[in-house]
Order: structure tokens, then C-alpha cells, then sequence
């Protein structure tokens, strides 16, 4: 049996599909450049949506993965065009699969050390100290000049992946579209494992979780560790996009935005960052169409969104009930 | 007399200047219940917290199955065999009430720590599961979000995951509360049994199920075991009735 | 590095470090009662630095301006609170943090449309214009000691308001026990406005007063507010005190890290390495002294409750 939000979810995957596909074809580049926009922040917020969806982990320090993984892309890129090695004689890649790999690992280090400290904590002190942690990544890419400082970081030529030309924009929209569906899939069976449980719980009443037996504080290591890998995946992705990195990847305006991604979609649910991701970009484009003010009815809307309709876009299509 | 199971050693806590536990002295053995009896706010929850490690005693020595537990943490002294209920029911409330006794099992039966295999296709997680809360009287209820089930019914949760924990000892913190006169025999005939399989420390208010129950009873009055003895020698000790009779009477 | 420059900084640090209290003071006072997480309060630090730029421009006087200031970012505040925030008292951390941020979209773009995006300039006032001399020769900007005052009047003032008076004993039983002092009869509805509007007060007039030294424009609070998240977690959410040490902690280490660490590491590295790694270590150097407070005390150095 089908239930409405899966219903709702296929219909929203076939969507985001087929409209670059249809915008390719009717020569409207600029439509595909911005679905693949939303996919690769439905990605980021995939990552966040495991530490504060099924975690209740609420990080105010996703941007901080994120720019890991662009600055992952954009170092290795530079260091591959200029053909200077990077360091201990190591050379730099174009190649995606190898940036993505180091992205995902650096991505996963950072959120491991910056979970260390900040899950020792809970509540308003986790979300000050997440927020202080990417705080703390930003100005120091500020201040380190070798990567292009405030200026960020140029990728002149978008990396290569083997048998793509990544240049085309409908082929690096599918790459990030089949990323995306990649990181769904996995977000929806690490959800429905014993680990999974054990995360969801957590968020619930943790006492009741160590009193089984099961040490909550490394359940939530675990899973900041594995949401920042998605992110820094995504935070690669969107390097190639814009084929530039800055510190603005790292701000706390962009951890802001990944929250809100998922508010709007809806907390925990496995479209929730996808809707909200799409929503979000539709939003900005619509609304900065109308009026150069775009961000001040973004904030009415979202203010509104908060006050009146919790539960997330698939709240209101699905009713409340959470899965789990 | 059989080597004792979960000794306590002359623990102490204070809070501020109140001395919640004041050099507690007792011990659990095989095969019996021994209920922990006292007015309100004589520390008896403080005391099981202790026990179970989410309270850190400030002096004292608490030993399980033959090991100091005092430095171990609230999940590794569960993982060892200490199964506890909560006084006000403590469960995942977006839970059903089968997934609650399933985390439980998955604590015990291995690793929590499995990344991809459904739980809810998992028959070594459901089934053990569903048979704790066929004892515990639930089974009919297994699929209900506990935030739907009432207080008693929550009890009854508790009383499986303690089930499904396997546990070596147990430490129930007023499991009758809040479950009206028909469930509350129906669970002293339940934890009558219960005790062959792993002994009891109970904490309870409803005397007539601490006197059908209990082999052993101690009296915990302003944080001090007053007495410690059989449901007679505790019936008839003066100390215990000036305690009682001057605070209930 | 000569004794005057060692001292220029260390006041410039203090200087700093009264300013984060200023905002911090706020914040952990409205998380400490209302048990709200605000991130609007960088928006009202904003409106305070505009209010006194304006009015100090029309009017020609700064004095004039800095009581704008407060009384501008009291009734912002004041309207925040009852417009939007105190639907957000029973909520989770998350929708205040969601909700709070969707105000700092309106607020910064509100002000942007209102005064668009080139810096208003503050001058600083001509009694305050003066420098005085300091021991080793060299002289220190009269307004940053004025600072340095403000913050220590605002410090006792507090103390004064929280330990002596009625307001005071409300405040300290709001954060103890929200409805023992509603079943008192105190009412709490206008307690909570109060105390977020004073909260604002203290953060607009910190804006003020910073609006001197540096340019006044948009997005100028944020920055301000993480840094004052971090003296709070260090000081300890709820704690006037906390917020004051953590605050001069938070300002002392900043500044003087950007300033020591360069000169210190030209011991081992030639001069441009130093400058640069120097540099970049000290931004990051508030933060690793939160991480190593965490560590050691996670409620941070004056836990609020016990």
C-alpha cells in the first residue's frame, strides 16, 4: 500500500526530473543550472537532516561542511591546474570520484572533531557552539590567504567525471540528481536500521536509550559524523556548480539556510530538505524576479511557516504523523 | 545464604544540604524481591538513580554480578544486566510500543550499531519483542505510538523492556503506579513469578503488594535504612511504626 | 613591543570586551527568564547603530543619538516580543532559532530598503574626542575608555536592578520557576516584554557606541551576536557574571591573540610566515578557548542552576 507521502515524494523525483530535462530541450539552459541548484542543496540538507531530523540535533554549523567539501573540490582543482602538488608531493585531481572521496572524508573528520565537543552538550548550548564551530572554520579561510582568503577560490575548468562531459549542464544535473537519489536511498535504510532506531530514540528521551543499554553519546557522534560527510559531498557538488569556493560557503547565513531547507519541507521526513530545497530556490528566483527586497518577504513567509504551519510543506500534504 | 547479586555499600548523596542518601547499606540476592519501602521524599528513587548510574554518589560503593559498577556509565551498567523502570514512565513516545521493547532487544542481542537492515523486517528484533509484551500483558497493543497508550499501559512497556533486556537483576521504581486495582494484582501474580528468573528490587507505595511480595523489606526514612527485614520483623519493629504511624496516621 | 603598545591593546581588548557584554548581558538574561534562544538580537544591536547615526545627523548631536539608540531598539524589541516572540516561549529550540533567523532576513532587508546599502558614518563627540596619555608615552583614544566606563555602569547598573530591586526579584524568580511567580499574581506577559526590551536596550546602545568607531550598516549585528553566543557559553547561560567574565575573557584573548601571536611566532619563522600563520591561528583562538572551557566545565564557568 502506497501511502500519501510516497506518493507525494515519487511525484516530486519525477518532477525534478523531468523539468531540466524539458528546459534542456527547449533550449533554456539557465532552468537546468537552477534544478541542479536544488538538487545539490536537497543534498546538503539530506546530510543535516540526518543529525537533526532523526538525531533532533539541531546544528547551527552545517555550512561548515559544507565548505569543507568545496574547499576540498577547489584546493584540489587548483593545485591540478597549476600542476603544484599539494602536500607531501602529492599531486591535485580533476577527477570528481577522488574529490568527492576526499570531500566526504574531510567532511566526516571535521564534523567528527566539532561533535567531540559540541554533543557533550545539549540544547541552546549545541546550537551556539555548532554556530561558533563553523564561526571558527570561516574566519580562518578568511585569514588564510594560500586559498584565495575573502576573495574564495576559482575552478576555471568544471573537474571531470569518466565518460561525461560535466561541461554540458544537463549531464552534471543527472550526476548530481543520481548523488542525490544515491544519498535518499541511504538516508532511508540508515533510518529504518537498528541504528536508525537507536538515533530516532535518542532524539526522544535519551535516558530511556542508555538505560537499554546503548550509549546515546556515540549514536550521535556517529550520525553527525555520517551528516556532515553528505554535506561536504553536497558542499563539492555546488563548487563545480558555481565553479567557484568562498568563505560564504562557510557562513552562518548558509547553516541558516539548511535549516530552513528542512523546516520548510519538513523535519525528518526523507523529502523533506527535497521539497524544501526546491521550494527555497523557487522562492529566491520567483520572488527576486519580482522585487530586489526578495529577502525581506522570504523572511515574512518563513516567519509564517513557522508560527502557522508546522509540520513542513509534506506536513500539510501528509498529515502529521512522522514515520518511525 | 547465596552470594548477593547487587550489593550497595554505605553510599551517601547529598544535594546541597540535604542528604538525599545517607551511608545505605543493602544487598539483592537470587531469587527474592526486596522492596524498598518509605515515605515521599525519603530518597528512594535517588537511590535507584544511583544504582542505575544516572546520579553519581558522592561516597559509597555499588557492586554488580561481582564487579565495582560505580565508574560505569548508565548504558554500560544496562548492558551488563541492571534492568530498570522508571517511576514516571520514560519511553520513546513516537514509538510504538513494540519498536520501545525492540530497542531493547537490539541492545541486548547485538550491536546497535548496524547501518542498513530494516528493523521492522527483522524477526530476531520483532519476535523476542513481541513475546516480552505478551508477558507483560501488551500484546495486543504492540503496534500503538505509546504517547496513545495510558499511564498503565505505559507501565506495561516498562515492565517488557525490563523483560527484553534480560536482565540479572531487577530495578522497578513503583511499577503499580497509576495502574487501578485489577492491573496491580494481575502484576503482583506477574512479578510473583518474575523473580525466579531474575531477583527484584522493588520500590513501591501499595503495601498490600509489598507484603504479598516481599521477602525482604527495607525502610528508607530521610535518606537512612531505618530497618531491614522480613514482612513480619518489619511489621512489628518500632522504629518503623513511629516512622510510619507519625507521618501516615 | 613597548610597554604603551602592550597597554593600547590590552585597553582595546577590554574596550572589545564591553561591548560583547553589552550584547551578551541581553541575550543570557532573555535565555536565563524566557528560556529563549534569540538570534535577532544582532538585528536590534543594527537598529541601535542606525538610530544613533540618524538622529546624531539630524539633530547634530551624538548624545541625543545614543538615547535614540536605546529607546529605538526598546521598542523594536518591545514590538518583536509581542508581535512574534512570545509565541515562541513554549516551542522548541528549533522554531525559535527558525523564526529568529526569518526576523533577521526582515529586519536587515527592511533596513537596507530604508537606508540603503552604503555605510552611515558616526562621528565621534567632541567631548569624547580627545585622547589621554598613557604610562610609556603614548596616548589612548578618550572614547574607548568612555566604553570601557559605560560597560562597567552597565555592569553595576545591572547588578544593582537584578540583586535590589522588585523588577530584580521578579527577573531572579522567572528564572527559577516561571509558574510559582505566575500563580503570584506577578504579570509575567509584561515581565517577559520588559525584560527583552531592556535586553534590546543595552544591545542598541552597544551598537551606538561601536557605530563610532566602525562604519553603521547592514549585516553589521551578526558577526557581534556568534561572538557574544561564544561569551556566553563560556561564561554560562543565565549568568550576568558569566556573561561579564566570559566577555572580557572573549575580548582580552581576541585581541591580544591578533596582536602577540604574529610578534611571537617571528621567533621561529621569518617575519612573513609569522604574519600570516600568526594571523589565521588568532582568528580561531576564541574559539579554541571555548572548546578547552567546554571540556573542563560544559554548563560553562557560572552555571546559572545548579
Amino acid at each position: 500500500m502506497m501511502t500519501r507521502e510516497t506518493a507525494f515524494n515519487i511525484v516530486i523525483a519525477l518532477l525534478l526530473l523531468a523539468a531540466p530535462i524539458a528546459a534542456n530541450y527547449a533550449g533554456e539552459t539557465f532552468y537546468v543550472t537552477l534544478a541542479t541548484r536544488i538538487a545539490i542543496l536537497s543534498l546538503a540538507a539530506v546530510g543535516l537532516n540526518i543529525a537533526l531530523g532523526l538525531g533532533g540535533l539541531v546544528s547551527f554549523g552545517h555550512a561548515a561542511f559544507f565548505g569543507v567539501g568545496g574547499y576540498a573540490a577547489g584546493i584540489l582543482a587548483s593545485h591540478a591546474f597549476a600542476g603544484t602538488p599539494l602536500i607531501f608531493g602529492l599531486p591535485g585531481t580533476q577527477q570528481m570520484p577522488v574529490i568527492w572521496i576526499v570531500a566526504v572524508l574531510f567532511g566526516g573528520f571535521a564534523a567528527f572533531l566539532i561533535g567531540l565537543i559540541t554533543l557533550r552538550t545539549a540544547g541552546v548550548y549545541f546550537i551556539m557552539i555548532t554556530l561558533a564551530f563553523a564561526q571558527m572554520i570561516f574566519y580562518f579561510a578568511i585569514s588564510w590567504p594560500a586559498y584565495g582568503g575573502e576573495d574564495g577560490l576559482p575552478i576555471y575548468v568544471r573537474n571531470q567525471f569518466p565518460g561525461l562531459n560535466t561541461l554540458n549542464p544537463l549531464s552534471y544535473f543527472l550526476l548530481c540528481y543520481a548523488l542525490l537519489g544515491l544519498a535518499l536511498l541511504l538516508f532511508r535504510l540508515l533510518a529504518d536500521s537498528r541504528f536508525g532506531a537507536a538515533l530516532q530514540a535518542t532524539r526522544q528521551n535519551d535516558v530511556r536509550v542508555a538505560s537499554v543499554g546503548i550509549p546515546p553519546y556515540r549514536v550521535r557522534l556517529i550520525a553527525f559524523t555520517i551528516s556532515g560527510m553528505f554535506t561536504a559531498l553536497a558542499g563539492a557538488l555546488f563548487a563545480d556548480l558555481n565553479r567557484f569556493v568562498s568563505p560564504s560557503m562557510l557562513s552562518w547565513q548558509m547553516s541558516g539556510e539548511l535549516i530552513v531547507l528542512i523546516i520548510l519541507g519538513g523535519v525528518g521526513r526523507l523529502f523533506g530538505p527535497v521539497v524544501g530545497a526546491a521550494l527555497y530556490v523557487l522562492l529566491e528566483f520567483w520572488l527576486g524576479g519580482i522585487t530586489e527586497r526578495w529577502q525581506f518577504f522570504l523572511g515574512l513567509i518563513l516567519l509564517g511557516v513557522v508560527l502557522f504551519a508546522r509540520g513542513g510543506v509534506i506536513g500539510l500534504v501528509a498529515g502529521r504523523a512522522r514515520h518511525g | 545464604m547465596a552470594e548477593a547479586i547487587l550489593a550497595i555499600d554505605e553510599l551517601v548523596k547529598n544535594f546541597g544540604a540535604l542528604r538525599a542518601t545517607d551511608h545505605v547499606t543493602l544487598d539483592l540476592k537470587p531469587g527474592e524481591i526486596h522492596a524498598l519501602i518509605g515515605p515521599n521524599g525519603a530518597g528512594k528513587t535517588t537511590l535507584i538513580s544511583q544504582i542505575a548510574g544516572t546520579i553519581r554518589p558522592d561516597r559509597g560503593r555499588i557492586s554488580f554480578d561481582g564487579r565495582d559498577v560505580g565508574a560505569l556509565s548508565v548504558a554500560q551498567r544496562a548492558r551488563l544486566g541492571l534492568g530498570r523502570t522508571f517511576q514516571v514512565s520514560s519511553l520513546a513516545l513516537e514509538f510504538s510500543a513494540l519498536r520501545n521493547v525492540m530497542l531493547a532487544v537490539q541492545a541486548v542481542s547485538g550491536s546497535s550499531f548496524r547501518f542498513f537492515r530494516p528493523v521492522m523486517r527483522d524477526r530476531s528484533l520483532i519476535e523476542p519483542a513481541m513475546a516480552a509484551l505478551e508477558r507483560a500483558g501488551l500484546a495486543e497493543r504492540a503496534n500503538v505510538t505509546v504517547a496513545e497508550l495510558s499511564h498503565g499501559e505505559r507501565r506495561q512497556v516498562e515492565i517488557a523492556i525490563a523483560l527484553a533486556m534480560k536482565s540479572k537483576a531487577f530495578l522497578l521504581d513503583e511499577p503499580m503506579a497509576g495502574m487501578g486495582p485489577e492491573g496491580s494484582s494481575r502484576l503482583t501474580g506477574f512479578l510473583d513469578g518474575l523473580r525466579e528468573e531474575a531477583p527484584i528490587l522493588l520500590v513501591e507505595h501499595d503495601m498490600n503488594a509489598v507484603f504479598a511480595l516481599a521477602d525482604r523489606i527495607s525502610v528508607l526514612v530521610y535518606g537512612r535504612v531505618i530497618a531491614t527485614g522480613t514482612v513480619d520483623e518489619i511489621r512489628s519493629d518500632p522504629e518503623v511504626r513511629r516512622a510510619y504511624l507519625g507521618d501516615e496516621a | 613591543m613597548t610597554l604603551a603598545l602592550f597597554l593600547e591593546q590590552l585597553l582595546n581588548g577590554l574596550q572589545f570586551g564591553v561591548m560583547l557584554f553589552l550584547m551578551a548581558a541581553g541575550l543570557t538574561l532573555i535565555f536565563g527568564v524566557m528560556g529563549l534562544i534569540n538570534l535577532a538580537h544582532g538585528s536590534l544591536y543594527m537598529v541601535g547603530a542606525f538610530a544613533c547615526a540618524v538622529v546624531a545627523a539630524w539633530t547634530g548631536s551624538f548624545w541625543l543619538g545614543l538615547v535614540a539608540s536605546m529607546a529605538a531598539a526598546a521598542a523594536a524589541g518591545a514590538i518583536i516580543e509581542l508581535a512574534v516572540i512570545r509565541r515562541l516561549y513554549a516551542r522548541d529550540h528549533l522554531d525559535q532559532v527558525l523564526a529568529t533567523f526569518a526576523l533577521i532576513l526582515i529586519m536587515s532587508e527592511g533596513t537596507r530598503w530604508l537606508f540603503g546599502s552604503v555605510p552611515l558614518y558616526l562621528d565621534i563627540p567632541p567631548l569624547l574626542q580627545g585622547t589621554v596619555p598613557l604610562p610609556g608615552g603614548s596616548r589612548y583614544q578618550l572614547y574607548r575608555l568612555a566604553i570601557i566606563g559605560v560597560g562597567v555602569a552597565v555592569a553595576v547598573g545591572l547588578y544593582l536592578l537584578i540583586s535590589k530591586t522588585r523588577l530584580g526579584m521578579r527577573i531572579r524568580a522567572g528564572e527559577n520557576d516561571r509558574e510559582m511567580i505566575a500563580a503570584l499574581g506577578v504579570d509575567v506577559a509584561t515581565l517577559y516584554t520588559l525584560v527583552f526590551a531592556l535586553g534590546a536596550a543595552l544591545a542598541g546602545l552597544a551598537g551606538a557606541m561601536v557605530g563610532a568607531i566602525q562604519s553603521v550598516q547592514v549585516g553589521m549585528g551578526e558577526p557581534v551576536l556568534i561572538l557574544a553566543f561564544v561569551v556566553i557559553v563560556i561564561g554560562g547561560i543565565g549568568s550576568i557574571r558569566g556573561a561579564l567574565i566570559g566577555a572580557v575573557l572573549v575580548g582580552v584573548t581576541d585581541t591580544m591573540g591578533r596582536f602577540l601571536l604574529p610578534q611571537m611566532l617571528t621567533l621561529f619563522l621569518p617575519p612573513s610566515q609569522a604574519a600570516l600563520i600568526g594571523g589565521a591561528v588568532a582568528s580561531m583562538l576564541i574559539y579554541l578557548l571555548m572548546a578547552v572551557v567546554l571540556a573542563v566545565r560544559p554548563r560553562g564557568l557560572f552555571p546559572a542552576q545548579a
